[in-house]
C-alpha cells in the first residue's frame, strides 16, 4: 500500500491505455482480464480519489456492504463495480447525473476478491479504486431465501425508503429497500431474477440518477443515493421478467 | 549440500510430519477456581490455525460419584485432550457433559463423550440439527488441521431451567436468551460457581451472530441478583465480581445505542463500519473485528425499522 500514492501521481498525469495496463495496485490475477473486458480500448488510470469502502472480511457472503465514492472528483458520467474473482464480475453500473459519485449496496460473494469501483470522467479517463475482500464464499451459487419461500410473490417489488435532508451535505440521502430475489441464475435450478434498474427521479420529472444492477446485487437490495436537490423523488424500477415498481418518496 | 546433511533434513521432515499427525496439542491445563471447581481458559482471540480454535472457556464440577463437563470445546482432538486432563485431577468417571449453546468453539468435541448424556436447551438441540454441518464446515476453514475428524454429535438429552442433581453435586440449570436463542448458565450451588457461558464476556469483545439484544440484557440484569463466589465467561479471565457482567452489558448497550442512532441518521453499513469506538472497549481483544462482524449481523433489522413502506403506485 506504501506505494500506492506513488502510482496514483504517475498515472493521474499518464492516463495509460488499454494497449499498456498500469500495474494494479491490487496485484490481482484477473487485472488483464478486467481491463480487456470492461475497458479495451479505454484510458485507464489508478487513483486514491475512487474509494470503495467495505469490511476486511465478509461475514455474511451474502450480504457484502459496500460503498464506492469519487469525491473530489469532478464530471462523474458512470460509475462501475466489478469482482474480479466473482462467477458474474459486473455488480452495477451507476449514472450520477444530478447526484453525488457514490452508491452504498450489498453484494453476494462467491470467494475473496477484489471489489473496485471505476469512475469515467467526461474526458473518457476511467478512475479506478478498490479493496480486496476476504470470504469464505459460496454467495452467488446459494439459494436466495425467497426461492424457498413463496411469501416473497406476494410481495415482490415492495419499496421500503426514506428520505434525510441534506443538513449541509449538499446532498439528501435516499435510503431505499426493495423485495426481491436477485436470483443469480447460479443455484441448481432457480433460474436468474434480478432487477436490473432504478431510475430516480425528482418532481419536475428531472432524472437524478440511473442506476443498473447485476445478478451479484443481495437479495432484497438495500441502497443509499446521494442526491443533489432537495424534495421529493420518484423511483421506478424493473426486473429482468418485465415486473416493475415505482414508489414516491417524500421527505 | 552432501548426503549426510541431506539425510538429516529428509529426517527432521519425517519427524515434523509424524509429529502433525499426532494431532494437535491444545496444552490444556485445568485451573481450580473452586473448591471441586475447574476451568480450562482459552485465548482471547479470533479461530485460527494457530490456536486451533481453542479460544473458549470450558470446565468441569467434580461431584461425589464422578465428573459434569461444562462444555467440549472446537474439535474432537480438543473433547479428547479435556477428557485427559480432567483424568489427570480425578479418577472419578465423568457422567454427563452440559452444552451452554449451540456455537461451534463450544460443542464440536462431544465426539469425545461416546456413551455419556449430553444436555443442552431445546433451541441448541434445534441450532445444531439444522446448521451444524455448515457450522463445522466453517470451522475446518477457519482452524484446519486441528479439526481432523472432528463430526456433528448433537445432544441426546434435554436441560429445563431449576435444580439439577448429578453425581452427588447440586447444581442449578438456567435458561437463558440473548447471546443466541438458547443459552444455559450452570450454578453449582456448594461452591457458588457460575458457568455463564456466552452471556457473558470479559476483555473479550462479544459476538453476535444469533444474538438477540434487549434479551441479552435482560438476561445480564437478571444476573445482578445472583450471589456468585465465581464466575466463569464464556470467554476471557475468571471473575469474583461483577465485572464481567458490567463490562459485557456496557458494550451491548454502547452496540445497541450506537446502531439505532446511525440507522435514524441514515447511514448505510459501510458507514457504520467507520464510525468510532469509545475509548473504553478499545482493550477488549478482537474489538475490530467483532464490531464489524456485529454490523453486520445486527444492523440490517435497525436500519429496517428506519424505513417505512411507500405504498405502491402505478409506473407512469
Amino acid at each position: 500500500m506504501s506505494k500506492l500514492p506513488l502510482i496514483v501521481v504517475l498515472s493521474i498525469s499518464l492516463p495509460v491505455f488499454a494497449a499498456e495496463l498500469p500495474a494494479d495496485p491490487l496485484n490481482s490475477p484477473a487485472w488483464s482480464t478486467i481491463a480487456g473486458r470492461y475497458f479495451k480500448g479505454q484510458p485507464v488510470v489508478f487513483d486514491a480519489r475512487v474509494k470503495v469502502t467495505a469490511p476486511a472480511s465478509a461475514e455474511d457472503p451474502l450480504d457484502v456492504p459496500v460503498q464506492i465514492s469519487a469525491e473530489g472528483l469532478a464530471d462523474v458520467q458512470e460509475m462501475l463495480v466489478v469482482a474480479d474473482l466473482n462467477p458474474i464480475q459486473k455488480i452495477l453500473s451507476y449514472e450520477p447525473l444530478h447526484a453525488a459519485p457514490s452508491l452504498a449496496f450489498r453484494f453476494k460473494v462467491e470467494q475473496s476478491t477484489p471489489i473496485r469501483a471505476a469512475a469515467r470522467t467526461r474526458d473518457g479517463v476511467w478512475h479506478l479504486g478498490g479493496v480486496w475482500l476476504s470470504a469464505a464464499g459460496g454467495g452467488c451459487t446459494t439459494p436466495s431465501y425467497g426461492s424457498a419461500d413463496p411469501v416473497w410473490q406476494t410481495r415482490l417489488n415492495e419499496v421500503r425508503g426514506r428520505l434525510w435532508p441534506a443538513d449541509g451535505r449538499g446532498t439528501q440521502r435516499l435510503r431505499l429497500r426493495v423485495i426481491h430475489p436477485m436470483d443469480t441464475g447460479l443455484a441448481n435450478g432457480i433460474p436468474a431474477f434480478y432487477i436490473d434498474r432504478i431510475v430516480l427521479s425528482d418532481a419536475k420529472g428531472l432524472t437524478l440518477a440511473r442506476l443498473n444492477t447485476f445478478e451479484p446485487i443481495s437479495e432484497n437490495p438495500v441502497l443509499s443515493f446521494d442526491l443533489n436537490g432537495s424534495g421529493a423523488v420518484r423511483v421506478v424500477g424493473g426486473d429482468i421478467q418485465g415486473n416493475q415498481f415505482s414508489a414516491e418518496i417524500t421527505p | 549440500m552432501s548426503r549426510w546433511r541431506w539425510l538429516a533434513a529428509l529426517a527432521a521432515a519425517v519427524a515434523s510430519t509424524l509429529a502433525s499427525a499426532a494431532g494437535f496439542d491444545y496444552q490444556l491445563q485445568p485451573r481450580k477456581v473452586a473448591d471441586g471447581v475447574y476451568a480450562l481458559i482459552g485465548k482471547t482471540e479470533n479461530f485460527s490455525r494457530e490456536n486451533g480454535g481453542n479460544i473458549v472457556n470450558t470446565g468441569f464440577i467434580i461431584g461425589r460419584d464422578g465428573v459434569i463437563v461444562i462444555d467440549s470445546g472446537p474439535s474432537k482432538a480438543y473433547g479428547e485432550q479435556q477428557r485427559a486432563a480432567i483424568a489427570r485431577v480425578t479418577d472419578k468417571p465423568i457422567v454427563q457433559l452440559l452444552l451452554t449453546h449451540a456455537h461451534p468453539d463450544h460443542v464440536f468435541g462431544n465426539q469425545a463423550y461416546p456413551g455419556i448424556p449430553i444436555a443442552s436447551l431445546p433451541a441448541t438441540a434445534v441450532t445444531l440439527t439444522q446448521s451444524g454441518d455448515a457450522l463445522l464446515g466453517n470451522l475446518y476453514r477457519l482452524v484446519g488441521d486441528a479439526m481432523r475428524d472432528t463430526e456433528v454429535r448433537l445432544p441426546n438429552a434435554a436441560a429445563a431451567d431449576g435444580a439439577f442433581s448429578m453425581a452427588g453435586r447440586k447444581l442449578r440449570l438456567m435458561a437463558a436468551r440473548g447471546h443466541t436463542d438458547g443459552d444455559l448458565m450452570v450454578f453449582d450451588e456448594a461452591s457458588r460457581t457460575l458457568f455463564a457461558g456466552d452471556l457473558v464476556f470479559f476483555e473479550r469483545t462479544p459476538t453476535t451472530p444469533n444474538a438477540d439484544l434487549p434479551h441479552w440484557l435482560s438476561t445480564l440484569d437478571s444476573l445482578d441478583s445472583l450471589d456468585f463466589a465465581v464466575l466463569v465467561p464464556g470467554h476471557g479471565p475468571v471473575l469474583h465480581d461483577h465485572a464481567g457482567i458490567a463490562q459485557t452489558r456496557d458494550y451491548l448497550r454502547w452496540l445497541r445505542d450506537g446502531l439505532q442512532g446511525a440507522a435514524r441518521r441514515g447511514l448505510d453499513m459501510p458507514e457504520v463500519l467507520q464510525l468510532p469506538v469509545p475509548e473504553r472497549f478499545q482493550q477488549l481483544a478482537v474489538l475490530k473485528t467483532e464490531y464489524e462482524r456485529s454490523v453486520t449481523h445486527l444492523y440490517p433489522a435497525y436500519e429496517l425499522d428506519t424505513l417505512p413502506t411507500i405504498p405502491r403506485s402505478k409506473p407512469k
